[in-house]
């Protein structure tokens, strides 16, 4: 009830806003449409080039797009396998098309790309001796981290923790607050 | 002790710093070939100019070579044919070409016009034995040796300097190496 009453009156301020609004329709229109051609036109036409034409087995293209994504086109080297226009991504996209037809494994397919174009084509790196630092480098420095962490809370423990007087240290302190309060009340 | 702790990021980021000034010196587009002294991949394709014949890596058996990936369409093989027009001529290395993914009359036409420096040239219509060299791009031009290895890989125009400095000693090696045996 009180939602729809709340309801009735935005509707209203709506209402009055926009017949407030009249006068500076026309400007806002063109800016509408400034911001139309901007942003959704290049966005339409960005997806009429994207998708490639399916040849086939929809399975198969699938486990192909799949596959590609991981993979680095080596033309435009920050583009996938997967979503790059280029001449050689086109062929070695056939080319990997073909091999799975031929019913080789993922894996194969693989081995076969980086026997010809090394590494570089994976964008997940395979874990090898020349990898291992990129592959455990966080963990390690992860453990250098709480190291120090450790190191630190264990020297701040150190220096706050409450060391009791000798009774030599406590005459002293004694006898320094004697004389301090003694030449307060003098 | 704490207070030399105190200097381990800035050591850190000094590493850090001297890694990517290193990274900004080198070039991403030279992707290292992981055929370098592995066996050249075996092929065999009609040639550019006598259609009804081939040409296959094995006929250049006991032979060092050079093999260059070409095409009419790419800009920067136009950059480098003068030169390798010169270094045929001087006879120091027999090269040849794969010509890649180009049309027979455009390839014709451009060795017409600009001069032809390979022996002879094998056509890759769709590309696929340019896969099986891991080209990405042309020209690439690779050396190989009379076992059938690939010796030195150089992506992009072959400059005046890697003509001299890379492929003309390696050459001159093999060639003493192969006298040898």
């Amino acid at each position: 009830m009180k939602r729809a009453l709340e309801r009735g009156r935005l509707a209203r301020m709506l209402q009055r806003g926009r017949s407030r609004t009249v006068r500076a329709s026309r400007p806002r229109s063109v800016l509408l449409l400034f911001l139309l051609l901007v942003f959704v036109v290049p966005a339409a036409l960005a997806q009429v080039r994207r998708p490639e034409p399916v040849k086939g087995d929809a399975a198969l293209e699938e486990r192909l797009h799949k596959l590609s994504q991981e993979l680095r086109c080596l033309v435009c080297q920050n583009e996938t396998l997967a979503d790059s226009r280029a001449d050689l991504a086109e062929d070695l996209r056939d080319e990997i098309r073909e091999q799975m037809k031929a019913g080789k494994s993922d894996k194969e397919i693989i081995a076969f790309l980086t026997d010809r174009y090394g590494q570089f084509i994976l964008y997940k790196p395979q874990v090898t001796p020349t990898t291992y630092l990129l592959w455990f480098g966080p963990f390690l420095l992860l453990l250098a981290g709480l190291a120090v962490l450790f190191y630190y809370i264990k020297q701040r423990r150190d220096l706050i923790a409450e060391q009791p007087l000798t009774s030599d240290e406590r005459k002293r302190a004694e006898e320094m607050l004697r004389s301090v309060s003694g030449k307060e009340t003098a | 002790m704490l207070r030399y702790l105190i200097l381990i990021p800035l050591g850190l980021f000094l590493v850090l710093v001297a890694f990517l000034a290193i990274g900004l010196t080198r070039d991403p587009r030279e992707v290292p070939s992981p055929l370098i002294n592995k066996a050249a991949p075996t092929f065999r394709l009609p040639q550019l100019q006598e259609p009804n014949k081939t040409f296959s890596a094995e006929d250049m058996r006991g032979k060092v070579w050079v093999l260059n990936v070409w095409a009419s369409w790419c800009i920067s093989c136009r950059d480098e044919h003068p030169l390798l027009i010169e270094y045929a001529k001087t006879g120091a290395v027999p090269i040849y070409g794969l010509n890649w993914k180009d049309r027979r009359e455009d390839a014709l036409d451009w060795l017409g016009e600009l001069g032809d420096p390979y022996v002879a040239s094998a056509v890759d219509i769709d590309g696929r034995v340019a896969i099986d060299y891991g080209v990405y791009g042309a020209p690439e031009t690779y050396l190989i040796d009379q076992a059938g290895v690939i010796r030195h890989k150089h992506i992009g125009p072959v400059t005046p300097d890697a003509w001299t400095k890379e492929f003309l000693p390696l050459f001159q090696q093999l060639n003493r190496e192969g006298a040898a045996k």
